[in-house]
């Protein structure tokens, strides 16, 4: 809403949590053209042309988005912008849907370009605008960084302003030396950006956006973005130092500031990055000491930490009774009627991984399958009973990965397992790469018609824009035939025999193969119909029904049961299809 | 009002979110300040979700303290029982007496707690503990997706906002089509929760 009112014309993002809902808030304006990119490197390119042409533009990704998008983002600080381009970064400490962790503050030095940080909702509303009219000023992509605890949570919002369009006309001024980064032009850039942060520093010690909040002088806190709540709550009567502009730092603000209390601390989350920054002036502070560098913070934390450093009078806080962490886990799960499930019981039982209830531990080394895994819903697949993926590192990496391994030699065959929307995200090059390079590995393309862990954002396979609109649909098959693989197998993702024989002849084959196991996503099933049920005459409690870990398949007293308000019914039944008692079928309507 | 922190608990899937959305709503339409967030894992279903809701005159942090809670209203039984270190000591909790074992303990690689352990462990901080049928009442009601509704009807006996202020949120936040029958899980859980004394 903020951007929107900012004048935003273009918004181009990958979803990725903790950032997706942002484009999904945009695209809603009609006036406004919203797309879901393939990947976060081409969002940030089509970001960098719209301003290029003189229109206000919004890239939105998630903390690893941005290493995707690095490239035409040092780019972007290069050549500058014309119009004004705002990139947000949504990071993610605590790793709560996330496959690392990592402070995105520290790009903007390698870029040298102006970061914000809001700590609340009205700030990330009031920024967009702030936030835009800087990137013009200094020509200059600006990087607006949240975290999830800004991202996932709702506040109070006064979002009253009105769209505000600039004047000019849509163009593109055509300026070699500005837009062609040949050695010679990159050359007569590079000063350029210096004297840039130079006047960006200046710009940042009379930003309303950094703001001296006085309380008692004998302790300062320099803080910014969710830190600063959790910071003003445990200390209620401290002064505060907020950033709301943290680099380039407003070092003489911060002088002030640190010569008006006794003592100074920062308090922020994640890295260092202020402490370091201050502590660079010859400055005097703490904060890492005790604030931990690994995690999200939140009250209890900073109150823990300023315990322990003696900045807060009173005692240790109050003992645990650690009851919970001593209860079943509940880790997320494929949903009932997933059309991943069937593939991976496949893939885990070609490679004997299957351990039925009260079995003897196999040991996964012995597998003589190894798959490499990649990122979305189909991860889950890692978790016992399938126990089916063997790595997961970033997007698109298990083709390269699994090519990787077959070309060092090892014995068992690979399989590399890759989701629609992440092949088409950066699958496709890595494939092309091992047929390039002959590589004989499988490669297993889950299609499920969606971008589904994210919350179902549509993609270049599904024929539907981010705005709603019909528009060309990618066709797997064809993409992968036209890179010249023969070898290609489409199979029904609830088709058990179909999937058995489609992964048998696949590892056989003497050289690349790929088999795209296409089923519509659950959650995206219309009507759900006949639930399943357990002939209790016939079953012998085998166990082989759980093993496919779907959540309405349960146990009650040693007796298995499905339940019905979860079964998806005649739409799946691979339960069915794989019970060897042949003790489930279909409730009969009365 | 005084400052109230609320977590509001339960499994993907049964409706924590929305729930918890509209307790914000209501306290905000009510003219409080609010801030609310959630966390769920990474999937969409299945998993343990967990909303903080505060509710006061000014609110600084989203996320309550350990030791923090006010009020637990907990969809499912062992997803009551997990978050007990949140709470403090004297709190409020509302559960829903229902089961929904999870995966390791379907494989029986673990075991589901008893109803008295789970109250146990609620009773290290809890004083006043309500145990409700909230999932069977829904049922009878004629859709188990009501059961946020209803929770949100026992929910609503700790907090001094209006009825009418819920029904009005209540209109505006679910589809005209299945809005009656909300309306009536909530009326179900308010008057259910009366019956085992939630005040």
């Amino acid at each position: 809403m903020g951007a929107y009112h900012a004048g935003v014309r273009v918004a181009a993002a990958y979803p990725g949590t903790p950032s997706t809902e942002i484009l999904e808030s945009i695209a809603r304006f009609e006036d406004v053209y919203a797309e879901w990119s393939t990947n976060e490197k081409v969002a940030m390119e089509v970001a960098l042309g719209a301003a290029y042409a003189g229109v206000r533009s919004l890239v939105s990704l998630k903390h690893v988005g941005l290493n995707v998008a690095m490239d035409p983002f040092m780019a972007a600080s290069t050549t500058g912008v014309n119009a004004g381009m705002v990139v947000i970064s949504a990071d993610d400490p605590g790793i709560h849907s996330s496959q690392n962790e990592q402070d995105n503050r520290h790009y903007v030095r390698l870029a040298k370009v102006p970061l914000l940080e809001p700590s609340n909702s009205q700030e990330a509303y009031d920024l967009m605008a702030y936030a835009f009219d800087m990137s013009e000023e200094f020509d200059t992509p600006v990087l607006v960084r949240s975290t999830t605890r800004i991202s996932h949570s709702k506040s109070v919002v006064d979002a009253s302003r009105r769209r505000v369009l600039a004047a000019a006309q849509v163009g593109f001024p055509r300026n070699e030396r500005k837009y062609v980064m040949l050695p010679g032009h990159a050359r007569l850039r590079r000063p350029l950006i210096e004297e840039r942060l130079v006047k960006l520093a200046a710009h940042a010690e009379g930003s309303p956006l950094n703001r001296i909040e006085w309380g008692e002088r004998s302790l300062g806190i320099v803080t910014s973005g969710i830190a600063y709540q959790y910071a003003r709550e445990v200390f209620p009567k401290a002064s505060f130092l907020k950033l709301g502009m943290t680099y380039p730092l407003a070092k003489e603000l911060v002088r002030h500031f640190a010569s008006q209390v006794d003592r100074m601390i920062v308090i922020e989350e994640l890295d260092p990055f202020l402490q370091e920054n201050i502590e660079a002036l010859g400055i005097k502070v703490s904060g890492k000491e005790f604030i931990p560098r690994i995690g999200e913070l939140n009250p209890s934390v900073v109150e823990e930490g300023a315990l322990n450093a003696g900045l807060l009078a009173g005692t240790a806080p109050r003992q645990k009774t650690h009851a919970g962490s001593k209860l079943p886990r509940r880790p997320p799960l494929l949903c009932p009627g997933c059309p991943h499930t069937g593939i991976f019981f496949v893939l885990s039982g070609v490679g004997n991984r299957l351990k039925l209830p009260g079995a003897k531990d196999r040991s996964l080394r012995k597998s003589t399958l190894t798959i490499t895994g990649d990122i979305g819903c189909y991860t889950l697949a890692t978790y016992p009973p399938l126990s089916a993926m063997d790595t997961t590192a970033c997007m698109g990496a298990s083709i390269g990965q699994a090519l990787g391994m077959k070309k060092a030699g090892v014995d068992n065959k690979v399989v590399a397992v890759i989701g629609d929307s992440t092949f088409l995200h950066s699958g496709i090059t890595p494939l092309v790469d091992a047929v390039y390079n002959q590589g004989r590995i499988t490669v297993v393309i889950l299609d499920n018609g969606t971008t589904a862990m994210t919350g179902h954002q549509d993609h270049p396979g599904t024929g539907v824009s981010a705005q709603g609109k019909e528009t060309e649909a990618v066709h797997l098959e064809q993409l992968v035939r036209g890179m010249g693989i023969g070898d290609v197998r489409v199979v029904d993702a609830f088709d058990m025999k179909a999937l058995r024989s489609a992964v048998r002849s696949s590892l056989d084959s003497a050289a690349l193969s790929v088999i795209i196991v296409r089923g519509e996503c659950a959650v995206h099933v219309p009507r759900r119909s006949a639930p399943r049920i357990v002939d209790t005459e016939k079953c012998d409690q085998c166990g082989t029904c759980l093993l496919l870990g779907c959540p309405a398949i349960q146990t009650e007293n040693g007796q298995v049961y499905i339940d019905a308000t979860l079964c998806v019914g005649d739409y799946c039944t691979i339960c069915q299809q794989i019970c060897p008692r042949q003790a489930i079928g279909p409730t009969v309507e009365e | 009002m005084n400052n109230v922190d609320m977590l509001v608990t339960g499994v993907g899937g049964q409706g924590v979110i929305l729930a918890s959305d509209m307790i914000g709503e209501v306290a905000l339409a009510a003219g409080c300040d609010v801030k609310k967030t959630d966390t769920l894992g990474m999937a969409q279903r299945g998993g343990s979700v967990i909303s903080n809701v505060r509710i006061g005159r000014k609110v600084w942090s989203p996320l309550i303290r350990d030791g923090g809670v006010d009020i637990l209203v907990a969809f499912e039984k062992l997803e009551a029982a997990r978050w007990v270190d949140y709470l403090r000591p004297g709190a409020v909790a509302i559960v829903n007496n229902y089961a929904l074992p999870p995966l390791s303990v379907n494989l029986g690689d673990e075991r589901y707690p008893s109803d008295e352990e789970i109250a146990g462990i609620l009773r290290q901080r809890a004083d006043r503990i309500y145990f409700i049928n909230g999932t069977e009442s829904a049922k009878k009601l004629g859709n188990v997706r009501t059961l946020n509704m209803y929770m949100l009807g026992c929910a609503s006996l700790l907090l001094a906002f209006d009825v009418q202020t819920w029904k009005d949120c209540m209109s505006r936040r679910i589809r005209a089509n299945v809005l009656q029958m909300n309306t009536a899980a909530f009326d179900l859980g308010r008057k259910e929760g009366l019956d085992v004394d939630i005040r």
